[in-house]
This record gives structure tokens, sequence and C-alpha cells, in this order.
């Protein structure tokens, strides 16, 4: 446990001091604010006009501004994981300090549980700069705040999945590029995978779409927490971070 | 404290180490000497639980590699080639986080931390970015980095590496003064730094242990017989080489005469004495005496390959009985 917050903590420290932080949370905050402006904007003008039509005027925030919001973010966070994810181990590879790692009394599963749950904090502080904007619509509306929590919840256990398998991929290489590219191809095959059910409805279609892990977020960003998809994501997540140990230990087999 | 037996790492197509088997006493420093891709990181990186042996046994403390990792971890200090450090930390975080890392209580780490910083001569440039060093800190700071968490064994695989005359000196009084107190492992392809440094020598070529034994035994076993580089002029124009050779071959002690190199009425040839004998002055004089001039005599030091191929030699001919 201990050893797992020592890893944390340097890799905390490694990501704020480099700019890879600070310009994910930038680009993050700068494509959020455009969408958000985009969703108030559409919803500002549809009551403008369902009004004029005599329709019921409070139209649902929730539905209308957050949800479309949330899926959107959800997409963000494909492009943000390589990124995110790269270095955690094809820097230690390349640098040599795995070698420091792995002859220090711990155990591969702290320092991957310590470097991923690094990942998940760096991810959460890109999503927490998303507030500002919620905060506004705080201000000016009433949105209900539980689907918002739950809307949430699905985007980090998105992430960590996303994450887990872009750590054991950065294990399966020394250059960080390569990490990066593979594990973008990995979330966008994911993502797309849904896009099959569009067109076919046979069983082997709904087990792609299945995987996709875009499928299993939309409940979420109606504010619905599901079990079967929660349970989804927790077993996608130790499934990439099984990954990772098990690439971890045959590193020693083939260094 | 090392205990090694049938060691052999095999890796995809090559056999890195090939059934070495070595032991190594308490606070004793041990030299691993041999040519580039002998062997050594390997077996450096099976006694600190880096690579896992293809067969056989290593224990240090008492621990097997495979079965007790995490103790044999705790008791072992590792300074890779390339010093693991990361390069945007500075010097004291980074070394706060190893000592974090190897299980330093709470309550020593500041004082082991400053203790190595001490030991290492790091103290002023404590603050600085690791990116910042020069090589020679660097190499400093990985070593405070073995040192830190006061381990039973020190492996330091080619600490002088990279490091420039002055830096090399101070490094090998630091492991002379760690000595006692730790058991030391190093691995070099120089020669001098064995004799100035070990106790013990571990000899491995291509994967295979050549010779363990004191440095003493080993230093008078190579200097038994020495190797002189001599040039000879000759006065008139008219030079005989083949002539200049067999007088040299002549003299007593003399078991090899090389023809090195050959120009105008100047000829170089490397001389091999017979073992615990001088030959210098009587080449010298036998030179002279035949109407040649001596522009050159100079010792040569022996190239590590030629230690390899006369230990081996050596060895073949103890093996059979024969003389050289």
């Amino acid at each position: 446990m201990k050893n797992i917050w020592t890893i944390f903590r340097k890799e905390i420290k490694s990501y704020f001091a480099s700019p890879i932080a600070y310009l994910l949370m930038a680009v993050f905050a700068l494509i959020f604010g455009y969408f958000f402006y985009v969703a108030v904007a559409i919803f500002v003008s549809r009551s403008f006009e369902s009004q004029m039509m005599g329709r019921g005027f409070p139209m649902d925030v929730n539905e209308w501004v957050i949800r479309p919001l949330l899926m959107n973010v959800s997409v963000i966070g494909l492009f943000l994981v390589p990124m995110i994810t790269m270095r955690l181990f094809a820097e230690e590879k390349r640098s040599g300090t795995i070698e420091l790692l792995m002859t220090s009394p711990v155990r591969d599963l702290e320092i991957i549980l310590g470097k991923w749950l690094a990942a998940m904090a760096l991810y959460s502080c890109i999503l927490v700069t998303s507030a500002v904007n919620m905060a506004l619509l705080f201000a000016y509306g009433k949105p209900d705040w539980r689907p918002i929590l739950i809307g949430y919840l699905g985007l980090l256990l998105q992430g960590g999945c996303l994450l887990a398998i872009g750590t054991f991929i950065s294990t399966l290489t020394r250059n960080q590029i390569i990490a990066a590219g593979a594990t973008f191809a990995a979330c966008l095959l994911l993502w797309i995978l849904d896009w099959v059910s569009a067109y076919e409805t046979a069983a082997w279609a709904k087990v792609i779409a299945y995987m996709s892990v875009v499928t299993h977020f939309e409940p979420f960003s109606k504010g619905v927490l599901d079990t079967k998809h929660l349970v989804f994501y927790v077993s996608a997540i130790f499934l990439g971070l099984f990954l990772t140990a098990r690439s971890m230990e045959s590193l020693r087999w083939r260094a | 404290m090392i205990r090694v037996q049938g060691l052999t790492k095999r890796y995809a197509r090559t056999v890195a180490v090939d059934d070495i088997s070595f032991e190594v006493e308490k606070g004793r420093i041990v030299g691993f000497l041999g040519p580039n891709g002998a062997g050594k990181t390997t077996t450096m990186r099976v006694l600190t639980c880096f690579l896992p042996p293809t067969s056989g046994t290593a224990q240090v403390a008492g621990y097997d590699v495979m079965k007790q990792p995490l103790e044999v971890k705790r008791r072992i200090g590792y300074l890779p080639e390339s010093p693991p450090l990361y390069p945007e930390m500075e010097v004291i975080e980074y070394l706060h986080f190893v000592a974090n890392l190897k299980g330093v209580p709470k309550s020593e780490r500041q004082q082991r931390v400053d203790q190595s910083i001490e030991r290492c001569a790091i103290g002023d440039v404590r603050t600085k970015l690791i990116s910042s060093l020069s090589r020679g800190y660097r190499q400093r700071v990985g070593l405070a980095q073995a040192l830190l968490h006061n381990p039973d064994v020190l492996v330091l695989d080619e600490p002088t590496a990279g490091l420039d005359p002055k830096q090399i000196i101070e490094t090998r009084e630091l492991i002379k003064r760690l000595a006692g107190e730790h058991t030391i492992i190093l691995s070099t392809h120089i020669l001098p730094e064995v004799e100035q440094t070990c106790e013990q020598v571990i000899i491995i070529s291509k994967g295979k242990l050549v010779a363990t034994d004191s440095v003493q035994n080993l230093t008078s076993r190579l200097r038994g017989s020495e190797a002189v580089a001599v040039e000879v002029e000759a006065r008139e124009v008219q030079f005989d080489a083949a002539q200049v050779r067999q007088r040299l071959e002549q003299v007593a002690g003399v078991s090899r005469v090389v023809e090195k190199d050959r120009k105008n009425n100047r000829c170089s040839y490397e001389v091999e004495s017979l073992q615990g004998r001088s030959i210098r002055a009587d080449l010298a004089r036998a030179v002279v005496e035949s109407g040649w001039n001596l522009t050159e005599l100079r010792p040569v030091a022996f190239s590590l390959e030629e230690i390899f191929l006369q230990l081996t030699a050596s060895e073949k001919e103890d093996a059979t009985g024969g003389k050289k």
C-alpha cells in the first residue's frame, strides 16, 4: 500500500512537472467550452421556439444540455487517454529506470496500480475543469445533480478502462509515440465497434457492439446506474491491469 | 554472502551466461572482469532479480533470487550501467523517492539521504534538476541511490565508465571506503581498475568463467612474463630484418618475437619473455653488441584480450601438464 502511494506520488509529480498535464487540461477545457457553448446555444434557441409554438417552456436541461455534453466528453476522452498513458512504462524502459523499479523491494502489481491510479488522477483533474461550465448551468438553471454525478462516474469508469488498456500497451514498447499510436488505435476501435449495430442486428453484431466502451456509457449519460454496465467497466479495468501484470512479468523473461 | 551455482542464462538465440559458479565472502570487493558482451551485466541482472536465470541458482545473503526476490532486493543496492535517474526530479527529491521505494523507515529516511549525499559528495547539487547534471554527477547520484538503504551487497555495473580521470580516481576511492561494511561486486573491462580496487577477481569471457582468483595471484601470474616493444635501426642501409629477429630470439628468456612494422632501415618487434624472466637488459645488450641502434625499448601492457588468451592457454597447459 505504501509502495503504491510512493509510485503514485512520483507519477503525479512527473505529470505536473512537464507541460503535459497542463496542456491536456487546457485542451480539454477549450474543447469542452466549445461543446458547452454549442449545446447551450441550441438549447436556448429550441426553448425559444417551443415557447413561440406554445408548447411547455421548461425544457429539461439534463436531457438537452448535459446528456449530449457528456456523450461528447466520452469521445474526447478517447483522444486524451493515449497522451496520458504513453509514457507510463515506455519512458521507464527507454531511460532504464525500469531497472530501478524492478530491482527494488516492490511488487509488480504495486508499480502497476501506482501508475494506473496516477493516470486516473490526472484524468479526473482534466474532467474537473468542466465543473466551471457545469456551475454556470446551476447558476442560471435548475438541473438535477444526481444524473450529472452518475454521468461523471460513467466517464471515470470508461476512462479507467481505457487507461488500463493504455497502461498495458505502454509496457509493450520503449517508444512513447508507438505506445500513443497503438493506444489511440485501440481506443478508436473500442469506440466505433458499436457502429455495427446501426446496420446489422444479428447476434454477432450485438456481441461486437457490446464490446464498445461507448455502448456502456450511454445509460450513464442518461443518469441511469445499471450494474451490468458497471460490471463491464470494472471487469475491463481488471483485464487491462491483468494484461499489464503479465506483460511486466514477460519483460523479465525477454529483456 | 553471494553464492552462484551453475548459473545459465539463455536468450532466444544466444547463451549469455554459461554455467557459472562462484562464491563471494562478506565484506569483499570483487571485480567482474571481461570484455564487452562477456555476460557481466546479465550475471548482475540475475543477482539483482531483474532477470530470472534459465537454470542454476543464485543466492544473496542466504536468499534465493527466484524464491525470495523481495528479501534479496531489500539487501541489494544496484547501479546499472546507465544510472537509473529521472531527469525531471531534483537530486534530493529523487533520493527521497528511492528511499521510499527501498522501504527505508520514515524515521531514518532524512538521515540516510544525508549520509548518502555526503558519502558521494553530491551536496552541492542537491537541489539541482537531474537533467542539468554532468555525467560525473549523474554517476555519483546513481551510486548514492544504490547506498541509500544501507544494503549488504552493492552491485555496480561499470561504475567508472564515461568518467574523467579525476572522477574515476574519486569513485574508486569511494568504493574502497565502502568495502568492509558492504560486499561489493563491480564489473569492468579495465584491468588496472581491478588491480587497484578489488580483492578478488572473477574473469568471464563469452559467458564462461575463465578464472576466479585473488588479485595478487592473478597479477603475479600475469606479471610473470613480460612483453617488450623493441625498435631497431641499422646504421648501414643494408638491413636484414630476419637476421635481427634471429638475434633477438637467441636472447636468453625470450619466448616469442613478432615483427610489427618495417620502415626503410628501421624495424619494430614485440618480444615476449618466458615466465619469471626479465629480458630488457639482455635485449638491449644484444642489439647494441650486434652493431645496430636501439631506438626504442619499452614494456607493453597486456591487453585484456591477451590476458584471456594467456589465462585460457595456461589453464589448458596446466591440465595437460605441458610446458610453454
